[in-house]
């Protein structure tokens, strides 16, 4: 049989596939406006409420900027929830899933490619909300090292991200459950992660727990990093949460890929592939 | 060049196991979709697998595509053995379903197909030249820039021909490609896929149908497949051609007033009948052993009172063949599995 025609391989192909699969969540931003009510007016909606909230309330001012930041990071959130876990349980239904297995190319940089393009796009939703939600709010930032808020924030998205590969393969084998499971864990994330809150206000163990989704550690040291009051409601030292988010992106990055090798061949042995209701 | 088959498969099987409700959780059924599946498939061949829905032609092209492991024998795509590589055999392989809704509806046609293109690893300058190239072949290159959303269901499948085909595979599977075209994108597939195929000597294609006039116009050689088995596996014409002793005769009657099918079947020279029933009219399918076996069967409707309306001769097809092995037609048993 000859050959087929001469094609890229090893990491070419890798990063290939990567920038194609970012394409469609990057040409998107483009071509489906609706974003803009869904993803940045809904949030800002929720924003509104916490801080008139906390103005009722008479709290310090900064919370009123960690709400604003708190919103962004949500976008982030919807987008590794609904876009990358329970992504693959969507191109199971329509077929791509099939087609991405089938070809040369690996699921990891499907995935990564997903992953990228859901980063990027969501990065420029939650840039609008910070921009909008700090004019409309008056918020101030002092950023006290920009080093570290670069560190923090890039680790958050890594590890969160890699969590959202890694929780992907799972839904690997789901049918229709995939989209209630999403559900039940949108909801308890933005309680457990601090969105509108420091997260100094849990029992240390609970905060503890919850830091294991990136966002948390993630969004309690870039509010150290950007108010003046920050350190002093902050949950860990700043350093000390580089280094954990350090630890959960190898964590979950390493954790992506195993799982998914794994499940992929789980699923081809279980016929799950293509076939949602065995 | 070397001279493995480009499809090879040996006793291959697959049982599925299907999960009861809750309360059935102890009693575990299974599914037997393919059964001691012996074929060959020489290089560039067209080979086509014919037999109704569930008949296992999708399972196996799933195996065979490496995204399903055999639970018995093996499957090798261009000397490959398919579950213990799939990796190298994914490079040489493609597949389009009929009626499938791959790709992103927001992006173009031609972005749907240069993103696939990248899955394999095709340079993006030689994947816009092939893309271009293929939707001009095809017939496409006026919606290039429509966003595949915004496709018909014709010109979606052609576009879904068009990425197995960019990708340059060495093996093509096309699960039913026509389902649910009409006529006229029904042949203008058909026209493009022997063209692709024509155009290489390398190439091959396994084509699965339960279209019979598809089936007979395309392919090389035909495996005809019922209930995961490999019932015959021939060309068409030499199909057909033992049908050729045989008496075909298609007679359409009025109501049968009671009179069953069965008192043709057990008539003299009768070897098979099948019957379907439509605006109040019979139409039946005769094979017999001779044509003078078909006195018996006019003398039994007329004493029945029943009106022949309609009567006909004619030569073999796939579709008698296939009624001759399994004993119904495939437009039956696609029924009687609607109903089941």
């Amino acid at each position: 049989m000859p050959e087929a025609t001469v094609r890229l391989s090893g990491w070419r192909l890798f990063i290939s596939t990567v920038f194609a699969r970012a394409y469609p969540r990057l040409i998107g931003q483009q071509r489906e406006a609706s974003w803009l009510v869904f993803e940045v007016l809904l949030p800002l909606v929720s924003v509104s409420a916490y801080v008139f909230v906390y103005r009722a309330l008479k709290a310090p001012e900064e919370y009123v900027g960690f709400v604003v930041m708190g919103g962004a990071m949500t976008a982030f959130w919807l987008n590794v929830l609904w876009s990358m876990s329970s992504q693959l349980y969507w191109e199971k239904e329509t077929g791509n899933l099939a087609l991405y297995i089938m070809a040369p190319s690996s699921m990891t940089a499907i995935l990564l490619g997903m992953a990228l393009g859901g980063m990027l796009a969501t990065a420029l939703r939650a840039l609008v909300i910070i921009v909008v939600g700090s004019w409309m709010f008056n918020v101030h930032y002092v950023v006290l090292d920009f080093v570290q808020l670069f560190a923090v924030f890039m680790l958050s998205m890594t590890a969160l991200y890699g969590m959202g590969m890694m929780t992907s393969s799972l839904f690997l084998l789901l049918s229709r459950e995939a989209w209630h499971i999403a559900n039940l864990a949108q909801e308890p994330v933005y309680l457990a992660s601090g969105f509108y809150f420091p997260i100094k206000s849990f029992p240390f163990w609970i905060a503890a727990a919850a830091s294991v989704i990136p966002l948390t550690l993630g969004l309690d040291g870039m509010r150290q990093l950007i108010f003046p009051s920050g350190a002093a409601l902050g949950f860990l030292d700043v350093r000390l949460e580089i280094g954990i988010l350090i630890l959960l992106s190898a964590l979950f990055l390493v954790g992506a890929r195993v799982l998914l090798d794994y499940m992929e061949k789980l699923a081809i042995r279980e016929g799950r592939l293509t076939e949602s209701r065995r | 060049m070397t001279s493995s088959p480009a499809i090879q498969t040996e006793n291959l099987g697959r049982v599925y196991k299907i999960r009861g409700s809750r309360k059935e959780k102890e009693i575990r059924r299974e599914l037997v979709a393919l059964k001691d599946v012996s074929l060959e498939v020489k290089q560039g061949e067209l080979f086509g697998l014919l037999g109704p829905n569930g008949a296992g032609k999708t399972t196996l092209i799933k195996i065979l595509t490496t995204l399903l492991a055999p639970t018995s024998g093996w499957g090798k795509v261009a000397g490959i053995d398919v579950a213990q590589a799939p990796r190298q055999v994914r490079p040489l392989i493609n597949m389009v379903s009929g009626g499938e809704s791959s790709g992103y509806g927001l992006l173009t046609v031609r972005e749907n197909l240069w993103m696939f293109a990248q899955f394999y690893g095709v340079p993006s300058k030689e994947a816009y030249r092939r893309i271009d190239a293929a939707l001009k072949d095809i017939g496409l290159d006026d919606r290039a820039h429509t966003k595949s959303s915004d496709l018909s269901t014709g010109l979606r499948q052609k576009m879904n021909i068009v990425r197995g085909f960019i990708t340059d595979p060495r093996v093509l599977f096309l699960d039913e490609p026509t389902l649910g075209l009409d006529v006229g994108a029904s042949r203008d597939v058909r026209r493009i896929v022997r063209q692709w195929l024509g155009a290489d000597a390398g190439r091959t294609l396994l084509l699965t149908t339960h279209y019979m006039a598809e089936a007979d116009e395309l392919c090389d050689r035909v495996a005809i497949i019922n209930g995961g088995q490999v019932l015959t596996c021939d060309s068409p014409e030499a199909l057909k051609r033992r049908l050729q002793r045989d008496a075909l005769f298609e007679i359409t009657t009025s109501p049968l007033n009671g009179l069953p099918v069965s008192a043709l079947e057990k008539l003299d020279g009768v070897r098979k009948v099948t019957h379907s029933v439509a605006d109040g009219s019979v139409t039946f399918k005769l094979i017999l052993k001779e044509d003078a076996a078909l006195a018996g069967v006019i003398n039994t409707l007329t004493a029945a009172n029943v009106v022949i309306q309609n009567f006909s001769k004619h030569e073999p097809t796939l579709e008698d063949v296939f009624v001759d092995l399994v004993g119904s037609s495939i437009e039956d048993l696609e029924q009687e599995g609607e109903d089941a």
